[in-house]
């Protein structure tokens, strides 16, 4: 937002009055609502109040990544929904952004086959509605995966049923050190890429700084098991009998296949735009300068690299933070096939069982615009950060 | 300037908008019922029911509702409105039910409500009656090897519907056996069912009546079975919005004269024949003495269209529960004087 707009034209009365006018609206349409809202309430014998978020929520959630159950409170159940949330919206991002850059590289293909697999895949996904596609992944992955007991198993390590991926739960010591080490790799990482750049700038030397990076990233979590006291060791599921024909794998950690087919779909549909974005990106870069930069002898992964995708980036950053921040409001679908988000738990059941309709659903709405800022700022930033610099 | 003066135009007319919703949104404490008007002028009943649960409100392929608890809504039409087709119904889920009733959009809810105090004290809601006794169950398939609850072991996991009574008794009954379990809640009862049906989960729970229902939508009925256990206590009724007792009496005894016909041997057939009777409890619900119906400020065959147009309890049940297979024994949802716990307060 560009607070500019927002300051008032002094010198200017005739902008001045419907500017004041614009504000007084608003204030009295607020005033009036939140007026309104709080007879209705009275009326209607509703308690208004934040107070209930410290009761016990009394109702257990399927799946958490933080410790909870329902002995624990309402703004405990809060956070399981905001985590699985925020955990289903960086999962679909990730692979989104994954297929929609393979995608749209794709169209441009000379390849014709490549590019019209790109073309019907855009075209399919894109039209479908989402909530249809996340019952199509959802039901056919229910229909497809085996039961417990015919499990699809990977190494005996890993097992893939109906009921979910069960894979080997991490079982730490010091993983503090582990974090820090890792950490550590990061900042020396931006440190060598720094000296690197300077050295290509300034010397015109060439320092492989992506393979340095690569070998710091490993060898410093490395060094942290060998001299630092991290161990890591597995739990692996094991498959129990819990009647004549109910099986189960315990141990382990458990993806559920709510999850699978809401990352699933979210993923592809949004891909679909992302690609688009991809191709007009490219499309957007002037012939003239790949002619350039192969004119002056610069291999075809460095142009790609160094001359087109950065100008390329600028065209497909903004569009696509606009479809990360619809895929994050898009997993609010979640609830229809049963993925505890913020939506099911919080806007649904912890509502329904509190009846706190107005306090929850401005705590959700109030929570999705937050998300929606941040995703927007770090785009900003990031897109920023890409931009051509006037020296 | 031509912009500034579109300005005003538009914030003086929103303002106007404003100020008349003001003063239609008041009126609160009359003695008429504002509900019973707002209907009579609008014609139709506004009546919240399930998204399918046959025998209690499902429609047919050709979007006619039926069900006991389309029948109460269906009585309150024939009682203020003369006809109990006149019934304007809007599917919805669990989650949403409480919502849509407070907002204003029905005026009724009769969808397998469980009457619970949090409920009923809290979110600006009243419950005017019991039209089904219920208690919560368990389905599991019938090859499980599971018999009854007390087979079940830690790792289970229950498919139901969120924002329900039976995601909480779920929890008190599991942690009681101290098993631990894996909860799978959709919005949808669809959803639910096609879960369980696909191995999602190993039991289903809810009402046994929804448990009853649901398992002829399977699609292998027969592979499952409910166990024989009732957890909870589950008393489903019609509910009203807090703040106008008048309609609250009007549903609350629609409810009752069906209930109340049925003990004293008045059916759709017989009823109007009755207007004779020597008993004067007969009397006084087909409408030939007394004035009942003026307390609510309807007139007085009120309860005899009820009687006519929807039927007794016991033929309700016996259309929409008993012959349809889904629950032929009525258990405690038999009269008082039969061995059940159906008793209502006489209308006199
Ligand atoms: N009686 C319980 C449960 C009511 C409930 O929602 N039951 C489900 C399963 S029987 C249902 O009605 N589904 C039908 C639908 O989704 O509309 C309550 O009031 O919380």
């Amino acid at each position: 937002m560009n607070l500019k707009t927002f300051s008032l034209d002094l010198k200017n009365k005739k902008r001045l009055i419907p500017q004041v006018l614009t504000l007084l609206f608003i204030v009295l349409l607020i005033s009036y609502f939140t007026f309104n809202a709080q007879v209705n309430m009275d009326n209607r014998g509703i308690a208004f109040g934040f107070g209930f978020l410290t009761q016990e929520a009394s109702f257990d959630i399927g799946f958490s990544l933080i410790d909870y159950d329902g002995s624990r409170s309402y703004a405990r159940a809060f956070l399981v929904g905001l985590l699985n949330t925020l955990l289903v919206s960086v999962i679909g991002i990730i692979i989104a952004t994954l297929i929609g850059v393979t995608v749209g590289i794709g169209r441009l293909s000379s390849n014709y086959l490549v590019a019209k697999f790109a073309e019907v895949y855009v075209e399919i996904f894109r039209n479908i509605p989402l909530l249809l596609q996340l019952f199509f992944w959802y039901f056919a992955a229910l229909r497809a995966l085996p039961l417990p007991e015919q499990a699809m198993n990977f190494n005996d390590i890993s097992y893939l049923t109906v009921k979910g991926w069960y894979v080997p739960k991490f079982i730490w010591t010091n993983f503090s050190i582990f974090i820090y080490s890792v950490i550590a790799a990061f900042i020396a990482i931006i440190f060598v890429s720094k000296h690197a750049k300077k050295q290509r700038e300034e010397f015109g030397k060439h320092i492989p700084s992506f393979y340095i990076g690569i070998t710091l990233l490993f060898a410093l979590p490395f060094l942290s098991f060998l001299i630092g006291g991290v161990e890591l060791e597995f739990e692996i599921p094991v498959l129990k009998q819990m009647s004549a024909t109910i099986f189960n794998f315990r141990g382990g950690v458990s993806i559920i296949p709510e999850l699978m087919a809401l990352a699933m779909a979210l993923s592809m549909y949004t891909a679909t735009f992302i690609a688009e974005n991809v191709r007009a990106g490219i499309l957007g870069v002037g012939k003239g300068q790949k002619e350039a930069a192969a004119s002056i002898g610069l291999t075809k992964a460095q142009i790609l690299k160094l001359v087109v995708l950065p100008q390329a980036l600028r065209i497909i950053i903004p569009p696509t933070t606009n479809q990360y921040l619809n895929l994050t409001k898009n997993s609010s679908l979640a609830a229809a096939i049963a993925y505890p988000d913020i939506v099911l738990v919080f806007a649904g059941t912890a509502l329904m069982q509190t009846g706190r309709a107005i306090e929850i659903v401005s705590i959700t709405m109030g929570t999705y615009l937050l998300l929606s800022l941040s995703i927007s700022s770090f785009m900003n930033w990031y897109n920023q950060s890409v931009a051509i610099k006037e020296k | 300037m031509f912009n500034t003066f579109k300005n005003l135009i538009l914030i003086v007319s929103a303002s106007l908008v404003l100020i008349a919703c003001g003063q239609q949104g008041g009126g609160a404490g009359s003695k008429k019922s504002k509900t019973l008007q707002n209907t009579q002028k609008a014609g139709f009943v506004k009546c919240g029911v399930s998204q399918g649960l046959p025998g209690f409100s499902n429609a047919d392929t050709a979007g006619n509702w039926s069900g006991i608890d389309v029948d109460v809504c269906r009585a309150v039409a024939a009682a203020v409105l003369g006809d109990a087709d006149k019934v304007k119904y809007t599917p919805l889920s669990a989650k949403e039910r409480f919502t849509a009733l407070i907002a204003g959009e029905i005026d009724i809810l009769s969808r397998n409500t469980t009457w619970t105090l949090s409920r009923d004290a809290d979110i600006g809601l009243t419950f005017v009656g019991v039209n089904f006794y219920d208690g919560q169950g368990f389905m599991v398939r019938k090859n499980s090897g599971i018999n009854s609850v007390n087979d079940f072991q830690s790792g289970i996991s229950a498919c139901t519907n969120t924002g329900t009574t039976t995601e909480l008794n779920m929890r008190d009954f599991f942690n009681s056996k101290n098993i631990s379990y894996e909860p799978i809640a959709f919005e949808k009862a669809d959803e639910v069912v096609a879960a369980y049906d696909a191995g999602r989960c190993d039991t289903y729970t809810t009402d046994k009546s929804g448990l009853a229902a649901q398992r002829t939508k399977m699609t292998a009925p027969d592979d499952h079975k409910v166990l024989p256990e009732t957890i909870s206590k589950e008393p489903l009724g019609p509910v009203v919005r807090q703040g106008d007792a008048v309609w609250e009496d009007i549903v609350r005894w629609s409810l009752n004269v069906m209930i109340e016909a049925e003990e004293y041997g008045i059916t759709s057939s017989n009823a109007s024949s009755l207007k004779d009777s020597e008993n004067p409890q007969i009397k006084r619900l087909v409408g030939s003495e007394g004035e009942l119906g003026s307390a609510f400020g309807l007139d007085n065959e009120w309860s005899l269209r009820i009687i006519e147009q929807v039927g007794n309890y016991g033929e309700i049940y016996e259309k929409h529960i008993a012959s349809t297979g889904i629950m032929p024994d009525r258990g405690p949802n038999e009269l008082w004087t039969k061995g059940g716990i159906l008793y209502v307060a006489p209308a006199r």
